[in-house]
């Protein structure tokens, strides 16, 4: 008997308990909500601006600002406009993070690694730095390394002198100054050739060892082909790389290159900060490679520097690296700390000088929000890129 | 019949080599060549750095050179003195206080021991009565707290909060930052895995935005346009301006922290919540967030963590947390020597170590306990 009833239709659903129309009326409600908060807020802003007399937009970019800056990578003067203090302040952001990702990858890496040496005084020396700076507000750190360290320092005329003619006294940091010849050029152009003849020897290197499965030496054959091939090249063209050192005249250094205290305390309170966060990163990465991968590497046959090569840094990169970006992203918002001690960073220039001679609050808070906001989206863009690219491909 | 032996030869005590400190030192410091030069560096390092510490750091009794407390200036400004503890001492109700009137100093003194009280079983897995607690904690504290620092209720004096400075505010800026920014978190998470278009977009930017800015932006941003976004006439509270800004950077990170709990939640649950004809709230309230928000608690420390010593900040734009009363006592003549900057330095970064050490401990131990429960 083949009683095929109806498909019973799934009982219709009263209009107000309709789940579709529910989120309709529930994001309609949200929107008009904010929607309605933002014009309140515009209202009041239009309002408190035309009672002060206010006045509003970006034209004040074309105006002189008429304030010195300290530590500039670009001329000015004080009848340079805002658009380039935004530059200036910009720029100068930029400079201290790029320094401060170099040293603080370096020396997160180092530690990072020596908390997993075997050697216990080693791994306390690491553990005992981890716990000790990421436990301590960075803002105080750079109130310590600027008031109580550099400002501490001996006047000009009893600076320290450390080797390589560097100097330090309460003024900042003299370092030679390098000055390259005319075919100074020609030195990049050796190099570029150099590290070329290295990748095509590791090239070759490898298909040899795939093919006859005998090993070359790779790294002693590159240093020394690169360096020959410097050689040659400095010898050809005379290129030359002169250092001028600092000399101390009556008041201060002449020559060198100064940097001012307060890029110098930025610069290592945020070396210093975030090298401990890197630190922990590394050793949670590598920690994460399974032991089995250890074991299944050396069942293999691998060397001990293959199977780092080959098996646990290449696992214990895709871990680490995107802890380590936001890291460096953290670095670079960070740097916006250097207001406080006064170096002229673009919270510090744009947000606090500009604002201040200006009172233009909303377009200059807007525009520095925005920089952070254009680095971290191209941040997390590269991210997702990157960790589709190494997403673990599963069954 | 030959001798048959019935009992064990007693054990032979290990070779010294491989038990004893001297095993322990061949196996731990000097396994290779290269491991013995660096362990040499390192107590060279140790013999290089620790003298000195401890005569910059020990009081006079302990055999240092630091002045201790009831030292006067003239001991902290000689040749050779360590630092100034006594410069510490005598500023210590500044530095927890700020400018509260002393006579009213029973006001926070009530508070801290109120809030130890409520924080201590909080924090503890085993004790009872945790939702009361929880209540008490979240809600009821945060209020008594208001009425009590502020006054101007019950006959009591009228504190306003320009007076209140160090660590009792850079604890309330903390405290009540991420009370609030709990719930927003929660709220948010929940909003960014919405299927709603609306919903899940503004979340997404809220979130994005705020994580995206340093902080100090958004300090700037609530301290200077704050007041232009109110209705004419309506001022804001300087110490409020910097709670509104705590509070929203801090929920758009307590927001990622809680959406990792609701993502790592096997998706049985939220089908079996489904199943079970539960509307959404009820799903989300009884069975997604109970399970969701005690996998992320050492997060949620975490995020506290951080954001206790982001508090800092707020000295930037004006107010007088423990950051901005020790920097500002380092300029007092009346104590000026060449190492009170330092001490005070010093003093304030074993306070806020203390805080988040202790803290991450805690983070550390609740890991441990829930990682023996069952997985998704």
């Amino acid at each position: 008997m083949a009683v095929q009833g109806n498909v019973q239709q799934a009982p219709r659903a009263s209009f107000l308990n309709d789940p579709v129309v529910r989120g309709i009326v529930y994001q309609v409600l949200v929107a008009a909500v904010v929607i309605g908060f933002f014009a309140w807020i515009v209202y009041n802003t239009a309002q408190n601006l035309s009672a002060q007399n206010k006045s509003t937009g970006f034209d004040f970019l074309w105006q002189t600002s008429g304030f010195g800056i300290s530590f500039t990578l670009i001329p000015w003067d004080r009848t340079s406009l805002y658009w380039e203090a935004f530059l200036v302040g910009l720029l100068n952001t930029l400079l201290v993070a790029a320094i401060g990702i170099v040293f603080a990858t370096i020396l997160g890496f180092t530690i990072g690694i020596a908390r997993l040496s075997s050697n216990w005084l080693i791994a306390r020396f690491a553990t005992v730095y981890v716990e000790t700076i990421r436990n301590i507000p960075l803002l105080l750190q750079l109130f310590f390394w600027y008031f109580a360290v550099l400002k501490a320092m001996p006047a000009v005329r009893q600076s320290y002198a450390l080797p390589f003619d560097i100097f330090i006294n309460q003024r900042g940091l003299y370092v030679p100054r390098p000055i390259p010849n005319e075919t100074f050029g020609f030195v990049w152009i050796a190099v570029a050739v150099g590290i070329l003849a290295c990748i095509g020897i590791a090239i070759w290197a490898r298909r040899r060892l795939e093919a006859t499965g005998q090993r070359f030496p790779v790294v002693f054959t590159c240093i020394g082909v690169f360096a020959l091939i410097l050689m040659l090249g400095v010898w050809i063209t005379g290129a030359n790389l002169a250092f001028e050192p600092p000399a101390l005249e009556r008041f201060n250094f002449r020559g060198g290159l100064e940097l001012v205290p307060e890029f110098v305390a930025l610069a290592f309170g945020l070396i210093i900060y975030t090298a401990a966060f890197i630190a922990e990163t590394v050793r949670s990465g590598i920690q994460a490679v399974n032991k089995g991968q250890t074991e299944a590497a050396q069942s293999l046959g691998l060397r001990d520097d293959d199977r780092l090569r080959l098996v646990i840094i290449p696992q214990a990169m895709r871990v680490i690296i995107p802890p380590l970006t936001s890291q460096y992203l953290n670095l670079t918002k960070n740097s916006s700390l250097g207001a406080a001690i006064g170096y002229p960073e673009l919270v510090n220039v744009f947000a606090g000088t500009t604002l201040n001679q200006t009172g233009r609050a909303i377009e200059v808070i807007a525009m520095t929000m925005a920089v952070y906001l254009t680095i971290s989206l191209l941040t997390s863009a590269f991210m997702n890129w990157y960790n589709a690219r190494v997403a673990l491909v599963e069954r | 019949m030959a001798f048959v032996r019935e009992d064990l030869y007693p054990a032979q005590p290990a070779p010294t080599q491989f038990t004893g400190p001297l095993a322990w030192m061949r196996r731990n410091l000097f396994a290779t060549p290269t491991d013995a030069v660096l362990t040499i560096i390192g107590i060279l390092f140790l013999i290089w750095i620790i003298p000195p510490l401890f005569g910059f750091i020990a009081p006079t009794f302990l055999g240092g050179n630091a002045v201790p407390a009831g030292g006067t200036v003239e001991q902290c400004r000689a040749e050779g003195a360590g630092a100034c503890w006594a410069f510490i001492a005598a500023r210590l109700n500044f530095f927890i206080y700020g400018f509260y009137p002393v006579e009213e100093y029973w006001r926070p003194n009530i508070v801290f021991g109120l809030g130890a009280l409520l924080i201590i079983p909080l924090l503890w897995p085993r004790a009872p009565f945790k939702r009361t607690n929880a209540a008490l904690f979240f809600i009821v504290y945060p209020v008594v707290c208001y009425y009590l620092l502020n006054g101007g209720v019950f006959g009591l004096r009228s504190v306003p909060t320009e007076q209140w400075g160090g660590l009792l505010v850079t604890l309330v800026l903390s405290l009540v930052g991420i009370i609030c920014s709990i719930p927003i978190g929660i709220l948010l998470a929940l909003g960014r895995q919405s299927k709603l278009p609306i919903i899940k977009t503004l979340c997404v930017m809220f979130i994005e935005l705020w994580r995206a800015v340093p902080l100090i932006t958004v300090l700037f941003m609530a301290s200077i346009m704050l007041p232009l976004f109110m209705p004419q006439g309506m001022s804001v509270d300087k110490l409020l301006r910097a709670l509104v800004g705590v509070t929203l950077f801090a929920s758009a990170y307590l927001a990622e922290v809680v959406r990792g709990g609701l993502q790592a939640l096997p998706r049985g649950q939220y089908e079996a919540a489904s199943s079970l004809g539960l509307s959404y709230w009820k799903s989300m309230g009884l069975v997604i967030l109970p399970q969701a928000l005690k996998h992320v608690i050492p997060g949620i420390v975490n995020t506290f963590i951080a954001l206790f010593k982001d508090t800092s900040l707020v000295s930037i734009v004006g107010i007088f947390d423990l950051l901005n009363t020790v920097q500002a006592s380092s300029s007092d003549v009346n104590w000026g020597s060449p190492t009170q900057a330092v001490s005070g330095y010093i003093f304030a970064a074993f306070v806020f170590w203390i805080f988040c050490f202790a803290m991450s401990r805690y983070s550390i131990f609740m890991e441990r306990r829930l990682d023996t429960g069952h997985k998704g």
